[in-house]
């Protein structure tokens, strides 16, 4: 309980920012909880932290999260945290994103922040719909499910995130549901004490639109259905094809090592002999206490 | 036939009885519904059309783009960031002379995050050379849908409009709109033929290079072009009359101004809050009236000219201000008179800004401020307490 309340103490702008948007049921609060436990178990200042979204329901995110934050314009995210991590190279910089925002308007920053291999975690949280705008068909919508711009089924295919991060060359990537909280906190600690671009894709329910279209029922219902259908990684080798038909695979999916780009640039720099010696350090910009004062 | 139904619905009615080949859009609030509607009737086989929920409004508004290259009637619709993101495309779109249409459901630009309605989106692309229209009400921009077809794809035009209606405050109202019928719809606009388009029997290059050499006529028949189609805006608009009865003004429309001396200058839904502004003011004996510009773009300078002509007093609302200038309307307005014997004055107000509501009693309250004395980039009902740093 202590524990709690200090994350939500610390973390949370809680007195300023709430109540919350979010349905009742949604499943980004429980992203938000088990992201914010990562942050306390690896005891990492929040004032280290910079968060930066783009437009939707994940996007709220840094509303109320208590770091540095950018809520920025939609798609964007990873391009805004991509500046401030260059800019920044010692804070620890996440995006959170959900499918839509992340995946479709957002695509191109996605794929190519992942093929730099720069250090960020990105928290993207696939609900498989629009939910701010009210259902729209995204990226990640499986096909012939519904949509409020698929009334007979989406005839498009959706994204394997997996599959696409890796393909773009990221070097961390782990799948976790709304249901395993505890896992998805283990993931989320991993994926933010890895050097370079890291994912981490939480399978989340929005009873609300996809849920209601598509009749899967409540909320519980929802996250019940990722409890009986999750398979672990570690256990699918042992599975047959037919065994994994229509299960998601949660779980660690891809950990290698591959040179960071802002260490590659700043290794690029002596190589060439170091920055101006003549000029001064860049100014370092004065400390969020100052700035109160 | 007599519905009552959502602004956004009154818009895909409209759009789907032009018949469109090619729909495409991305969700963004307070456009969303506009292509909703239209989804779903595509999906239940109402529309033979092709719908795509693309992955950005850069998106859509390139598949609309190639769409009409390949001779498709196309449609879109956004607002706001939509609106701004599809800003590249919208240049392609003038420059390659495709007569597109889409609606933007007007609203505010980031930052600060704001959904809620003004102009600031739409303004942002006068210079795009698109035809800009600004529907009132419903039942205008129902009927906005069919006439921006007829201007843009006039064979002398060939222009993109962009139709521009208030976001929520029309978008999402409900009001009766007598909706025209498919039959109507094809007696009045005839199927697109365009004269060039893709076509592999007859190979043509679409958006080459225009080096120094060529560049420049380009600009000028885009100019001669759109200037040409102030006498189409109103050709269309007067064809519309007779065959439906209905009628909003061509390119500008004038409420209450026959005697009076003071006239209050706007675009959108504000003029309905005006012209009841306007009745309760001369119930009161003040000679007051309404000039409406519905279309933007071409600039209907000589409109408006005319109808100043006995007016000493102007009050012009703008919902958009071109920041380090000043009311983008009012600049052109000034710019108009500037030749003429008669220069009333001009008073200039942004108002509404990001949905800041917009009550009568604000109307009023700037009417006694001019009849004191001119006023210049005022903003409407500002709140001095927001502006001092929070200690
Ligand atoms: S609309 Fe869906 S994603 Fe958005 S808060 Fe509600 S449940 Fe969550």
């Amino acid at each position: 309980m202590a524990v709690a309340s200090t994350i939500i103490y610390d973390y949370l702008r809680g007195k300023k920012k709430f109540p919350h948007v979010w349905c009742p049921g949604c499943g980004i609060g429980i992203t938000m909880g088990a992201l914010l436990r990562a942050f306390a178990d690896l005891e990492i200042d929040k004032n280290d932290v910079v968060m930066v979204s783009g437009i939707g329901c994940t996007g709220r995110m840094p509303v109320y999260c208590d770091f540095h934050t950018l809520h920025t314009t939609h798609g964007r995210a990873i391009a805004f945290a991509t500046g401030a991590k260059i800019a920044k190279p010692n804070m620890k910089v996440i995006a959170v994103c959900g499918d839509g925002d992340g995946l479709a308007i957002g695509g191109n920053h996605f794929i190519h922040a992942a093929r730099r291999n720069i250090d960020m975690t990105v928290v993207l949280v696939n609900n498989k719909i629009y939910g701010m705008t009210g259902g729209q068909y995204s990226p990640t919508t499986p096909h012939t499910k519904l949509g409020s711009t698929a009334p007979h089924g989406n005839v498009e295919h959706p994204f394997d995130v997996y599959e696409l991060t890796k393909g773009a060359g990221a070097t961390y990537f782990a799948r976790g549901t709304v249901y395993h909280a505890t896992l998805l906190q283990s993931l989320m600690k991993k994926a933010l004490s890895k050097k370079g671009f890291s994912v981490v894709e939480v399978m989340s329910n929005c009873h609300t639109l996809y849920g209601r279209l598509n009749r899967e029922g409540s909320a519980v219902k929802m996250i019940e259905w990722m409890k009986e259908n999750a398979v672990n990684i570690k256990a699918a080798s042992r599975k047959t094809p037919e065994e994994l038909e229509g299960k998601v695979l949660i779980g660690e999916m891809l950990d290698i090592e591959r040179p960071e780009y802002c260490e590659q640039y700043e290794a690029l720099i002596d190589q060439l002999g170091g920055r101006p010696k003549d000029k001064p350090e860049a100014e370092e910009s004065p400390e969020p206490e100052e700035i109160k004062k | 036939m007599k519905e009552f139904i959502e602004g956004s619905m009154a818009v895909a009615r409209g759009v789907a009885v032009c018949r469109p080949h090619v729909v495409s859009a991305y969700p963004i609030t307070p456009q969303t519904h506009i292509v909703e509607h239209l989804s779903e009737m595509v999906a239940d086989g109402d529309l033979d059309s092709q719908f795509i929920n693309v992955e950005s409004e850069f998106g859509a508004a390139s598949v609309v783009l190639g769409a009409a290259a390949a001779g498709g009637r196309s449609y879109s619709a956004t607002t706001s960031q939509g609106l701004l993101l599809m800003g590249e495309v919208l240049f392609n779109i003038a420059g390659l002379r495709l007569p597109i249409s889409i609606t933007v459901a007007n609203r505010a630009v980031s930052a600060p995050i704001n959904i809620w309605n003004d102009h600031s989106d739409a303004m942002v692309f006068r210079d795009a050379g698109w035809i800009m229209l600004f529907a009132e009400d419903n039942q205008e921009v129902h009927d906005m849908q069919i006439q921006a077809y007829k201007i843009g794809e006039n064979p002398e035009i060939m222009l993109p409009v962009l139709v521009n209606m208030d976001g929520f405050i029309l978008t999402h109202a409900y009001e009766t709109v007598e909706t025209i019928s498919q039959k109507e719809a094809d007696d009045f606009l005839p199927p697109f033929k365009p004269e060039y388009y893709l076509d592999v029997n007859k190979p043509i290059t679409m958006g080459v290079l225009g080096d120094p050499n060529y560049y420049l006529e380009t600009r000028y028949s885009l100019q001669e072009a759109i200037d040409e189609s102030r006498d189409v805006v109103k050709q269309v608009a007067r064809e519309f009359k007779e065959k439906f009865g209905r009628w909003y003004g061509d390119l500008i429309d004038t409420y209450r101004t026959e005697d009076a001396d003071t006239v209050f200058v706007a675009m959108g839904s504000l003029v309905g809050t005006i012209k009841d502004t306007v009745d309760e003011l001369r119930d009161k004996g003040e000679k007051v009236g309404l000039l409406k510009i519905r279309c933007y773009r071409p600039w209907p300078g000589e409109e408006v000219v005319e109808s100043l002509k006995n007016i000493d007093n102007v009050i012009v609302l703008e919902k958009a201000v071109s920041l380090g200038a000043s009311g983008m309307m009012a600049d052109e307005i000034k710019a108009s008179l500037f030749d003429t014997p008669h220069r009333p004055k001009i008073s200039n107000f942004f108002i509404g800004l990001g949905g800041r509501d917009i009550p009568k009693e604000s109307l009023i309250k700037v009417y006694n401020q001019v009849k004191e004395k001119p006023q210049y980039n005022q903003f409407v009902d500002l709140k001095p307490e927001l502006l001092e740093y929070p200690s």
